[in-house]
């Protein structure tokens, strides 16, 4: 059993819990900087990324956690999560954490009457097709050499992993469909 | 493929444990997504100027809207009175996030809420019970709200409307199942919710509390009441120091079962706002919804 953390600043942290915890693993919702200590991994769920960046600062959770992502702990970010993660921000000059290799647009699909969903396969996760949920969602629209491109969709990527981070843009916590929680799973140390 | 409804239920999921904040001009706006707020309602007047002039509260020009959600990243909301589908209509036209059907502008409609399943951008609504909200959520609401009572600084009415909710919800879910046509006749609401909030015990929407709120430890309480984030009209910019203010009250929503961080947080944060006596109020904003 993992001790799974997710961020909880704010956002959709309770749909990431319930999953874990379907999946018999245990959750954490992780709010001050010494929790990251207790945690196998750490999900940082959909919500505001500014807000959260934020309050990553103000609580002095930014630099300890980026330590951790940095010395191999995984890492799972779902839209803004994904935000927090990338290097460069196409449309933002503030960065967050800034660890991932890639470069991401906020709000790339527009205001909320452009958010949708669709199903694909993305092979890597599972041979089955999944629903993916976008909201307000933002991409991918640079990757770095280390960076193993995991979707794609319309051109623009979606899904991606560099070592022990994984990025999506879509929501994986608001369908019913576990197998990106258990994708990200495998990317932890055994014991 | 995920019906837009869906969709619209999910934005008001990413809002959740946010704080979302009145503004009235760039300036406001730029204040709140600094100070972590999830969400901006733009509006030419906050409640408590609303309440002083007194005359009938309408839409905000579109042009403030526009200029407002060109200038922050975070969703932007908007407020149309009570049935005037047309100011929803031209909301929705300039790309606006989400739409408040809102009891603090003058009602348009004395027998109707808006239609919102004809539109493709989401709606949160007040109420004050549960029969409200299902009613609300019957016509296609995305979000709710407990009303309180907007622009008076006062928390007792969004703690009464929050409280009346969780006793109703509590009441429909220990009730037997033969029981719940009956209680839905009495609320007043739809069946089929009724039945939802029997089996699952929760509304089938996001809920934020409204209306009052105006320190970090209002927000606080009204997180530890049940909800799931909170609006702040008046209380942040008539405050003495609106942006530290904002900051504390953000960080209260996150850390609202934390005494100790929420002493810290309410440490020298300037005047609050004045606040009003409930019974001694001219026009109950709470009482207006159908």
């Amino acid at each position: 059993m993992k001790k799974v953390g997710i961020l909880g600043f704010q956002g959709a942290f309770l749909e990431h819990e319930q999953a874990v915890r379907r999946l018999g693993h245990e959750p954490l919702v992780v709010r001050y900087p010494g929790e990251l200590e207790e945690i196998d991994g750490l999900i940082l769920p959909g919500g505001e990324s500014t807000t959260m960046g934020k309050l990553l600062n103000r609580t002095g959770m930014m630099e300890p956690l980026r330590e951790k992502i940095k010395s191999g702990m995984p890492v799972w970010g779902t839209c803004a999560g994904m935000i927090l993660l990338a290097k460069e921000l196409e449309n933002d000059p503030v960065v967050h954490l800034g660890v991932m290799d890639i470069a991401v647009r906020r709000n790339a699909y527009g205001s909320q009457i452009d958010s949708f969903s669709t199903r694909g396969v993305i092979p890597a996760i599972s041979t089955k097709e999944l629903e993916m949920v976008f909201i307000r969602a933002p991409y991918i629209t640079k990757v770095g050499s280390e960076v193993e491109v995991l979707y794609e969709l319309d051109g623009h990527v979606v899904a991606a992993r560099e070592g022990n981070m994984l990025v999506t843009s879509f929501h994986p916590e608001l369908t019913e469909n576990t197998s990106c929680l258990e994708y990200f799973l495998t990317m932890f140390p055994e014991n | 493929m995920m019906e837009k409804y869906e969709l619209n239920k999910n934005l008001a999921q990413m809002l959740k444990g946010g704080v979302i904040m009145d503004v009235t001009n760039v300036e406001q706006a730029k204040i709140a997504e600094a100070a972590g707020a999830c969400a901006v309602m733009a509006l030419e007047r906050v409640p408590s100027d609303i309440r002083r002039d007194g005359g009938v509260a309408r839409m905000s020009d579109p042009r403030m809207i526009k200029e407002i959600k060109k200038a922050v990243s975070i969703p932007v909301m908007a407020k149309v009175r009570i049935g005037h589908f047309v100011e929803a209509q031209i909301l929705e036209a300039i790309g606006i996030d989400f739409i408040d059907e809102s009891e603090v502008l003058t009602p348009a409609d004395d027998l109707y809420h808006v239609d919102k399943t004809t539109f493709k951008v989401p709606f949160v609504c007040g109420c004050r019970n549960l029969g409200e909200a299902l009613r609300r959520i019957g016509e296609g609401a995305a979000m709710i709200r407990t009303k309180g009572e907007a622009g008076t600084g006062n928390v007792v009415e969004a703690v009464r409307h929050m409280r009346q909710l969780t006793n109703d919800m509590r009441q429909v879910q220990a009730a037997p199942v033969e029981a719940l046509m009956s209680i839905a006749k009495e609320m007043g609401a739809p069946y089929d919710l009724v039945k939802y909030v029997h089996d699952n015990g929760k509304l089938p929407v996001v809920n934020f509390a409204a209306g009052g709120i105006a320190t970090p430890a209002d927000a606080a309480l009204m997180m530890q009441l049940g909800c799931e984030g909170v609006f702040v009209g008046s209380g942040i910019f008539k405050s003495g120091d609106p942006a530290k203010r904002a900051r504390a009250i953000v960080l209260a929503t996150t850390y609202y079962n934390d005494p100790v961080k929420l002493a810290e947080l309410s440490e020298d944060l300037g005047e609050a706002m004045s606040g009003l006596e409930i019974s001694k109020l001219e026009n109950k904003y709470a009482e207006r919804g159908w």
